[in-house]
């Protein structure tokens, strides 16, 4: 009796913790099987700990180029997305202009197509076009399917912006130029913020539209995807654990700077 | 042209509006407008929402730009310069502070801009004088709405303008904590001795802040004056309605009596100062006769031989009486009007003045006022009744 009574106070913090492990386990696993000594090519069965993989990372022939690669298209693709989402954002939401409506609704479009089509048809112009398949095609490729989701997060935190602030800083003697920089930029900031973060996840891990039109070059996902036919080398789990602590860092310090800054100025 | 003039010399902030409007498509906000408000004067435009008032200030501040007319502060025509270069400040509706920046941050914004530097004295001044010196390094967010407004207030005023714009600055906050800030915003600006002109819809806060009010409606300034003279004398009956209330009776001019006229209205006779008749008065015209409710006395019928001579009276029968305190008011039929209002101080209650009870309104000509009848008596009942 008293464990149904204990179990009926508990149950959402439970239900909370499990769901969490849920959400977690994945890479708990990458994490551990990233210390492991695997038997033969493939890194599927836990043999014996190892910290091998971690002290040669790029002992794999060809990881950590394409990890380099997709590391510099996912930083352009998410400047490039960013800007030009952000400045859509502004336009939609300030501006009013013919077939505004229907912009509005077009944006979504490349989020509700599914992906494999839009990568073939986008293969497909690519050679129309005689462009060579490479770093650029895989760019223009990411930058157009990231903004859609940039101007998504730009435009709820433009829409949900008093327009009196921009006309109170232009009342209290800040022209054009200053009022954008001092007001609204750094009001709209969170919303920038994560546009960017989400078009530089979206860019690094894509996949299909990438294999479609990356014609010889290989980045991280392609690797990834390549070598797990021959076999899954334990640095493929060092390099995921290592991006997950990056931003599980990133997050901690940002943390400990507002915690900071609230501190200082009580 | 509508003047109001003080004795005041300098006229650098002097604010004069000539001809001054704003269409928006073919919807007229505000009608050719002329107005001036002289330096150092506490100047309210009064009236229900939509009626232009705010559009007006914008125009004045530079967020909105006028289809026709000029804007003059002092002698230099602003009318084609953008906000951040008018030496005019606003106390915007709900305050608009900036959520990113503290308060200390907010109110040297204008500082900052002009390239001042060392702003940490002045800001610190100005904070003490609105009593905030201890929230400097707060986010707005963090302020009470009472606090708020006069950090907008602050940040204005730091900038020494040469008018503090106010829209509707008090909108926002519960009902004492109103009062006390109308009596604050008064007491800075006999201080700062700066030209404020204050948006509004509450009439009382018109009439207590302002030295002059203009009361607006539909785009056009119905009558502007001191608080007292818009009351006393009002010119419409839109005005007459708006602030305060009045009872109209429908009357028909029979004939004149030195400065007086004499009317006829339900069989009775009721005398108008002829000073007092914004209607014309040629025989057979009809005048619509208003007066104020506390004007009014009275008193029972069986009483009604001990009334002055003199006075306008009225018989009727009381419907209704509440007793609120200060005053009881009555709604009285009579045959001209069928509910009179009547609010009588609680100095010697009459216990006869119950509902059912026949009685004798009666007032001094001189507190009668005549309108043109050719107007709707009802204008601007119920956007006074909401203010």
């Amino acid at each position: 009796m008293t464990f149904v009574n204990w179990l009926k106070r508990h149950l959402v913090v439970i239900a909370g913790l499990l769901t969490l492990a849920y959400l977690l386990l994945p890479n708990v696993v990458v994490t551990v099987f990233s210390f492991n000594k695997p038997k033969g090519r493939f890194n599927y069965e836990w043999q014996e700990f190892s910290t091998a993989a971690w002290q040669d990372p790029c002992g794999v022939a060809g990881l950590c180029g394409s990890l380099s690669l997709s590391l510099q298209i996912a930083f352009w693709a998410t400047l490039g997305a960013t800007l030009l989402g952000t400045m859509i954002a502004f336009a939609l939401v300030r501006y009013r202009f013919r077939a505004r409506g229907a912009v509005n609704s077009l944006i979504f479009l490349p989020m509700a197509m599914p992906e494999v089509v839009m990568a073939a048809s986008l293969l497909t112009l690519f050679l129309n076009m005689g462009a060579q398949l490479g770093f650029w095609t895989i760019l223009i490729a990411h930058i157009m399917f990231c903004l859609s989701f940039v101007v998504t997060a730009v435009k709820a935190r433009v829409m949900s912006m008093d327009p009196r602030l921009e006309q109170a800083a232009q009342d209290l003697y800040a022209g054009p130029v200053q009022t954008f920089l001092r007001v609204t930029l750094p009001i709209a900031a969170p919303g920038i913020a994560a546009g960017a973060l989400l078009a530089f996840a979206l860019s690094f891990d894509d996949f299909i539209i990438t294999n479609f039109n990356a014609g010889s070059t290989v980045t991280f996902p392609m690797f990834v995807w390549g070598s797990a036919q021959r076999g899954t080398p334990v640095q493929i789990n060092v390099i995921g654990t290592a991006m997950f602590v990056v931003a599980v860092l990133f997050v901690l310090a940002s943390m400990v700077i507002s915690n900071r800054r609230t501190k200082q100025k009580a | 042209m509508i003047t109001v003039t003080t004795n005041k010399t300098d006229h650098g902030g002097d604010i004069r509006l000539s001809g001054i409007a704003k269409t928006y498509g073919s919807f007229t906000a505000v009608h050719p407008l002329d107005l001036t408000v002289p330096q150092g004067s506490f100047f309210a435009l009064l009236g229900a929402s939509g009626c232009g008032k705010t559009t007006t200030l914008r125009m004045i501040a530079g967020l909105e730009e006028p289809s026709a007319g000029t804007v003059h502060l002092g002698d230099q025509d602003v009318t084609a310069l953008p906000p951040y270069k008018r030496p005019v400040n606003t106390v915007f509706q709900s305050y608009a502070l900036f959520p990113h920046l503290d308060i200390f941050e907010n109110v040297a914004f204008g500082l900052r801009r002009r390239g001042i530097k060392s702003v940490k004295k002045q800001v610190g001044d100005m904070l003490d004088l609105v009593q905030l010196g201890e929230q400097a390094r707060k986010k707005p967010h963090q302020l009470s709405g009472g606090q708020q407004q006069r950090v907008a207030v602050a940040r204005a005023l730091i900038n020494h303008p040469k008018v503090l714009l106010l829209d509707e600055p008090l909108g926002a906050l519960d009902l004492k904590l109103r009062r006390q800030m109308q009596l604050e915003l008064k007491r800075i600006q006999t201080e700062v001795g700066i030209t404020f002109v204050h948006v509004t819809h509450d009439q009382e806060e018109a009439m207590t802040m302002a030295d002059t009010v203009a009361v607006m409606n539909a785009g056009r300034v119905e009558q502007l004056g001191s608080p007292t003279d818009l009351y006393e004398n009002p010119r419409t009956t839109f005005v007459a309605n708006f602030l305060g209330t009045s009872n109209f009776i429908e009357a028909e001019v029979d004939s004149k009596s030195g400065d007086d006229i004499v009317l006829k209205a339900g069989g009775g006779k009721l005398v108008l100062p002829e000073a007092r008749c914004g209607a014309a008065t040629t025989p057979g015209g009809k005048v619509l006769v208003g007066v104020r409710p506390e004007k009014i006395s009275l008193t029972h019928a069986d009483d009604a031989g001990e009334i002055p001579e003199g006075r306008n009276r009225i018989n009727g029968k009381i419907t209704n009486g509440s007793f609120i305190g200060v005053c009881t008011q009555y709604v009285v039929d009579s045959a001209v009007c069928p509910d009179f209002e009547v609010y009588v101080q609680n100095v010697d209650r009459d216990t006869r003045l119950v509902p059912g009870a026949d009685v004798v309104l009666h007032w001094s000509p001189a507190h009668t006022f005549g309108l043109d009848a050719a107007q709707d008596i009802d204008a601007g009942v119920e956007e006074g009744a909401a203010a």
